[in-house]
């Protein structure tokens, strides 16, 4: 039971996906402008990424290792068609907000290297639940990252003002540099920091 | 010309994939530690983004929009297959980068040498996959799409280059000890991003 607890809670913080291993930080970056972008995106990511851990681990052993990259990648290109299929037909509005960065789910880090790292070598069941776990452990920071970044850039959160705009006569002034790129290096930079505070053997030696 | 000129210089520069638009983040900060290697995958990603946007340019024209497959025979008109795009993209850009990398092996080892490992990890790179969804967003012609993947290769490049550079001199820093390595490199990639902001607005 505990080999399960911890593929699913240790990618929240002690192995994050974003923050310790490096993966998946396009889109992390690209779509926290918005609490309701972020949220749709980390779904779709949490989906994509479960179903392809499960179904590469289902096949881990009938995929030949020299064309295991290709074999990972239709996969996941047939998942992420559906969900861009999926969220055109139901989201029509927020699927042209993201973009192209819902087809960029496929070379998404995080679901190569799970697959690679993890659904190669484990049975479906568990591989699921490290799907889950990795999958939440990078919602956990887009959430985080995008209610710094609406509220203090726009002074809303979901699109609901919360903080009175000086230029509607309120008092705040709302900072443009959290809605451009620079504002979310140094969030997600200061992130790292803040945990690597926390839990030190975290911190990289070099 | 003009135009393409200006498509470039705004895809190198005002648009950069990295800086402003995050792609290809998660090797722009793992290769980025020493020069060398960063300027290895730097060309090598520029290689391949010049190969592959005009390709998959020609594959979504004459496969996949509505229509396209008319060439092949008339009764064909009626085929819409654009919502396989993701998959034949990425395919094309799979098989592309094994060409490059034989072609490379065969007829210049030296080249080969250098770039490495870094070949068949592009396959993955968002930034390659970004432009070639780019170029299908915003409706390019095949010489834009050739102009526009050639420039934001070049773009590319050059940010990892330049944070490479930054790096290397970090050694002799004393950071906080949870700044160390990745905390650091984002912020440092932010300020860089800040920078690359004073190139909005330029036009030819």
């Amino acid at each position: 039971m505990s080999k399960t607890r911890d593929a699913l809670m240790d990618p929240l913080f002690n192995t994050n996906p974003i923050a310790l291993q490096v993966l998946g930080i396009c889109s992390a970056l690209a779509i926290t402008t918005k609490m309701s972008t972020a949220l749709v995106m980390s779904g779709a990511v949490v989906f994509v990424l479960l179903f392809s851990n499960l179904f590469i681990s289902m096949l881990r052993n009938q995929i030949p290792t020299s064309i295991r990259i290709i074999v990972q990648l239709t996969i996941i290109a047939s998942l992420v068609i559906v969900v861009d299929q999926v969220l055109k037909a139901y989201a029509f509005g927020l699927s042209k907000q993201l973009s192209v960065f819902v087809g960029l789910i496929i070379t998404n880090c995080i679901i190569m290297g799970r697959a690679e790292a993890y659904a190669m070598q484990n049975p479906p069941g568990i591989s699921m639940i490290d799907g889950l776990g990795n999958g939440l452990g990078y919602a956990v920071i887009l959430a985080a990252t995008a209610v710094l970044r609406e509220l203090f850039g726009s002074g809303s959160l979901f699109g609901v003002q919360l903080l009175s705009l000086a230029s509607e006569g309120g008092w705040y002034t709302p900072n443009g540099l959290m809605l451009l790129s620079p504002g979310a290096f140094f969030i997600i930079g200061f992130f790292i920091w803040a945990l690597r505070t926390w839990k030190p053997e975290q911190v990289e030696q070099d | 010309m003009e135009h393409y000129l200006n498509l470039a210089v705004t895809s190198i520069f005002v648009e950069n994939m990295a800086l402003a638009f995050f792609l290809g983040m998660c090797s722009f900060i793992a290769v980025s530690k020493r020069v060398s290697t960063a300027l290895g995958l730097g060309l090598a990603v520029i290689f391949v983004l010049s190969v592959t946007v005009p390709m998959n340019y020609l594959v979504l024209n004459y496969a996949l929009k509505p229509g396209a497959l008319a060439w092949v025979h008339p009764s064909l008109a009626s085929y819409d297959l654009s919502f396989l795009g993701f998959l034949t993209f990425i395919g094309t850009i799979a098989a592309m980068t094994q060409v490059v990398e034989m072609t490379l092996d065969r007829f210049m080892p030296k080249l080969y040498a250098a770039l490495g490992i870094f070949l068949p990890l592009i396959a993955v790179n968002c930034a390659i996959l970004g432009a070639s969804l780019w170029m299908m967003e915003r409706n390019y012609d095949l010489a834009e799409s050739a102009v526009f993947g050639f420039g934001s290769g070049v773009g590319w490049a050059l940010a990892i280059v330049a944070l490479a550079g930054i790096r290397e001199r970090l050694r002799y820093s004393n950071p906080p000890e949870g700044l160390r390595g990745l905390g650091l490199t984002f912020i440092l990639v932010g300020l860089m991003a800040i920078g690359f902001m004073a190139f909005a607005g330029v036009q030819l």
